[in-house]
């Protein structure tokens, strides 16, 4: 009977879809912690989706004109923003209910006690959970920081200077401040929310109900907006790539050796300050850690999937000792588990304490290895996880992440030593009856 | 001639897999190759020094003294990591100094508890940690407690001892993290003023240690009353008195500290590492987290409740592996496997249990045993036996026959030990720990696991060394039930009736790698 044994895979699925319901005055990083939430809870797994209500006026009055708009006596206006709350809610139920969606982000100011009862109410009718996440600053250096990063290339200022724009945003700023009823300790005290002080310095934790809070807020406290960079790279080529072999635990070739000291050299110009080096605890990520000869850690969270009984075959080998496994890969390839290995959605499992400390820490460089690094790549990138599997991380090359507004910058910087290629398109014929050739139609070149 | 790999002198492969391995070329004199230790074969007794301990492993890279050049790398990197010499015995940990964690609050607010199941997860995740309890050490002083009239404020001489007693705890916390390799001390204490705090403070700063308050404040009448009955009616100071007395003493015991309580305060204490815990969980206050540890301990304390509940342990019914003594694999259940399935459906109806969550691994005989209880279950994959790599599916005297070295440094280090291509109970530990945390959150739960699991999971419950978790008894067709009470936890073992085989082996007197098979074998369990 499907209904009496529910067989969850991740403890993280709550019985019933969360609501999380930003709180604050412009320019506090509320849509950067949407989009970074959401972002993280998407690749653990848990359906999630930012609902920004600023898009949804944007597409209400097509036109913005200036602060005017946000005055609180602003009867037209107010009534219109009353509206987009209102579709935004109904978004969210269909989201839930027909998306298979389990958390929604409500990215909005959110500012009186009367738009979030509004919210709680919705939420109860339906059977929702609420958390409220509020970001307080009143550091107006890092609001500066804040306006001049996001709002000034927001469409609302497409043709306005800088001085005017920042002017019209800080006008536009001080219409909310008049109305602006924090959560507050005595009066809110039945709600379950994070207050966040001056960007993560201080944080009030109240009544976390469930797991996906727990871990929602754990996230929260770890991520910080210090300017750094992440390098991730694969290790040097192994012995193991040249014959076109997976997985093993080889070590470099010549070539790989000389990757490996032309990332020493290529760290040593970067000058980056408080480098630090993790790799995983295979051989061939140890032995390129050892020529930038600077301390590293090693992680068995970075280790390579694990390709259980396909270790060490080419992919030709798989196709003839496995060919109905070598076709359910190419079907699924997310989440095809290998006999007596892994997957790559085991392995997001995996590196998710990687991607928390990655967040707590700030200049760091990660040898890693190819699926390995796909992960790390989807989380920062926000790829999904049909593109997770396809992503390009070829060898000898760095790929330079830098957060920079909502996303993150990246550079990728081949060090000129030459490799192989490891990288596997899918091919058009993904049937379990295809022919040899089809099957292994897209595998690149080796010894 | 290439420089050598595997660092340790007494490793007996130092010398013939490095030339195999590395590959280097002989001609190159010039270049000094640091090669990883990690090179050195699964079999190198000495290869455990090297693995993951926590989150992050750090890999000691001491190299060969006979070479020069050798050794000033080797300063430099005792210099980055500062001056503390790694011990051989133990990695060094991501922190670089140790953390003095220092409890603040008024008697009867959960800081012992706090204290005590805090130190236990850390050492579980395998952060060297202790507990100082100053009451401990005030009762070593005292020898014998009259009333409360102790605690007064202007009893000088009381004062007096506590400060004595406080800086000697103090004493032991640096000898701990200085000389005993301690990473993390829990003062616990009432340290309720703050001057008492700027002393501990200026003590940690002295010391290179780093400090994070964990301040429990609760008002609910209800809670302290009961933490008063529960902890402190059965403490050595309470021995010769009833009930009432006692509780009358404690609470005028309170009203000394009261006066001068001066709490943390979020505008004079800025700029320290807190968190402030308000009404059992209900609502944290959290400030200034500096590390990665101190992010964990938040996470964990954010976690843990007192609600009262229970945790059913338990093993799958016996399998046809089991039956066969062979270890791990993916069987099935045998008859009296079912059977038990059966009775333990029954055993949860009995007992009646609000809210039972099941928890079972991905593996056939967990799930088949859930299966028979007709509820609803889970799967957690960390919950997986562990993986014994080239001894799957094998029995113990198969593998004392194909891989005899191996099952004697199993014998030697059973929790270090990792099976070749397979995982050690070390590992097992760092794969359980979000069960473990989401088993805090959760109430009354019934994990379906296998025998090395749950080991882990009941050392964590129960406090067991390194040494001793994977010797756990954790027979078949028993089920262990966990009630946490007073500061621990009490366990009742329930046989549900239905024999099976043993799967048991105790470690063997000799666990030489030159020790004859029968030897081997001495402790190895019955079966088909």
């Amino acid at each position: 009977d499907p209904e009496k044994v529910k067989k969850k895979k991740f403890w993280w699925f709550t019985n019933s879809p969360t609501v999380i319901v930003m709180v604050g005055l412009p320019a506090r990083g509320k849509t950067y912690i949407s989009k970074k939430l959401a972002r993280y809870l998407n690749w653990i797994g848990v359906n999630t989706a930012v609902f920004n209500l600023g898009q949804y006026r944007r597409e209400a009055v097509q036109t913005y004109k200036n602060y005017e708009f946000f005055r609180p006596d602003n009867e037209e206006a107010m009534k219109i923003r009353r509206n987009c709350a209102s579709n935004a809610l109904t978004d969210i139920g269909a989201y839930f209910t027909k998306e298979q969606g389990q958390v929604a982000v409500f990215d909005a100011t959110n500012t009186t006690r009367e738009r979030r009862g509004l919210i709680l109410s919705f939420a109860k009718e339906k059977g929702y959970k609420v958390f409220f996440v509020e970001s307080v600053c009143d550091d107006p250096d890092i609001i500066e920081q804040n306006i001049m990063q996001v709002k000034l290339s927001s469409p609302d200022y497409e043709n306005c200077d800088k001085e005017e724009a920042l002017e019209d945003f800080l006008k536009r700023i001080e219409c909310y401040k008049m109305t602006y009823v924090p959560l507050d300790e005595e009066k809110d005290r039945h709600l379950s929310y994070i207050k966040i002080f001056n960007v993560g310095s201080r944080y009030l934790v109240n009544r976390v109900q469930d797991h996906i809070q727990s871990r929602i807020v754990y996230y929260l406290m770890n991520i910080h907006v210090t300017p750094r960079s992440i390098y991730l790279s694969r290790h040097g080529e192994s012995d193991l790539n040249l014959l076109g072999r997976i997985g093993g635990d080889s070590g470099l070739s010549t070539r790989g050796q000389m990757y490996a000291s032309a990332l020493a050299a290529f760290v040593q110009s970067q000058s980056i300050r408080d480098l630090k080096v993790w790799t995983s605890h295979m051989k061939r990520t140890i032995q390129t850690a050892e020529a930038l000869g600077v301390p590293y850690e090693q992680w068995k969270a970075l280790n390579e999937i694990d390709a259980g009984m396909c270790e060490e075959m080419t992919y030709e080998e798989i196709q003839g000792h496995h060919p109905e496994e070598f076709a359910l890969r190419d079907q699924d390839k997310y989440r095809y588990r290998y006999p007596k290995g892994e997957s790559y959605e085991d392995m997001v499992h995996r590196l998710e304490p990687v991607i928390m400390e990655l967040e707590r820490q700030e200049n760091v460089l990660v040898i890693c290895h190819q699926a390995v690094m796909r992960c790390l790549l989807a989380y920062f990138l926000d790829k999904s996880a049909d593109e997770l599997p396809y992503l390009r991380c070829p060898l000898h090359t760095v790929l330079k992440l830098t957060p920079v507004a909502y996303g993150c910058k990246v550079e990728s910087i081949f060090l000129n030593v030459q490799a192989v290629n490891t990288h596997r398109e899918k091919p058009p014929n993904v049937d379990i009856n295809r022919k040899t050739e089809d099957a292994l139609q897209t595998v690149p070149e080796h010894v | 001639m290439c420089v050598c790999v595997c660092v340790f002198e007494d490793c007996p492969f130092r010398f013939e897999n490095c030339k195999k391995q590395h590959g280097v070329d002989d001609n190159k004199k010039s270049s000094v190759i640091l090669v990883a230790v990690v090179l050195c074969p699964q079999s190198c007794p000495l290869r455990r020094d090297r693995e993951q301990v926590g989150v992050a492993a750090v890999l000691r890279t001491r190299i060969c003294t006979s070479r020069p050049e050798t050794t000033s790398v080797l300063r430099r990197d005792a210099a980055m990591r500062g001056s503390k010499r790694c011990r051989r015995d133990r990695p060094v940990c991501m922190t670089n100094c140790p953390t003095l964690i220092v409890m603040v609050g008024l008697p009867a607010r959960g800081k012992t508890y706090i204290s005590k199941k805090l130190t236990r997860y850390l050492n579980w995740i395998g952060v060297p940690t202790k507990e100082f309890n100053v009451g401990q050490y005030r009762r070593e002083c005292l020898k014998i407690y009259k009333n409360f009239e102790f605690f007064r404020p202007d009893n000088e001489e009381g004062l007096k001892i506590r400060r004595q007693c406080a800086l000697s705890a103090l004493n032991d916390v640096r000898q701990y993290l200085c000389m005993e390799g301690g990473q993390v001390a829990v003062f616990d204490a009432t340290n309720t003023t703050r001057e008492r705090r700027d002393t501990i403070t200026r003590f940690a700063e002295q010391n290179g240690f780093k400090v994070f308050f964990v301040e429990s404040v609760c008002e609910d009448p209800d809670v302290i009353a009961e933490n008063i009955v529960q902890v402190k009616l059965g403490s050595p100071d309470y021995i010769d008195c009833n009930t009432e007395e006692a509780v009358a003493d404690f609470m005028k015991r309170i009203k000394c500290y009261e006066n001068s309580y001066q709490p943390l305060d979020e505008g004079l204490d800025r700029e320290l590492s807190y968190i402030k815990i308000m009404d059992v969980g209900r609502r944290y206050l959290v400030n200034r987290v500096l590390d990665h540890i101190q992010s964990r301990i938040v996470y964990y304390l954010m976690n843990i409740h007192i609600t009262p509940r229970s945790i059913y342990l338990c093993r799958h019914g016996e399998s046809d592996l089991n039956v066969r003594g062979r270890i791990g694999g993916d069987s099935g259940l045998t008859s009296r496997g079912k059977e038990y399935a059966k009775s333990l459906g029954h055993f949860i109806q009995e007992q009646n249990i609000k809210d039972l969550k099941v928890w079972t691994s991905q593996m056939k005989r967990t799930i088949q045993t859930a299966e028979a209880l007709a509820v609803p279950y889970e799967q957690w994959k960390a919950l997986n036996e562990i993986d014994a790599g080239v001894c799957e599916e094998m029995m113990y005297e198969e593998i004392q026959e194909h891989f005899p070295l191996e099952f004697a440094l199993r014998d030697q280090d059973k929790y270090r030990y990792r099976y070749p291509k397979g995982e050690s109970y070390e590992d097992l530990v760092q794969r359980l720990e979000p069960v473990i945390m989401e088993l805090e959150r959760q109430e009354n739960v019934l994990v379906i696991c296998h025998q090395a699991v749950m080991r882990c999971l009941l050392a964590y419950f129960l406090d067991k060394s390194a040494e001793e978790l994977p010797y756990l008894k954790c027979p078949l067709h028993t089920v262990l039930k966990l009630t946490p009470v007073a500061y621990g936890c009490k366990v009742e073992s329930i046989f549900l009736n239905v024999e099976a085989v043993n799967t048991h082996r105790d470690k063997p007197e000799n666990v030489d790698i030159s020790r004859p098979t029968e030897e081997a074998l001495l402790t190895v369990p019955a079966h088909q």
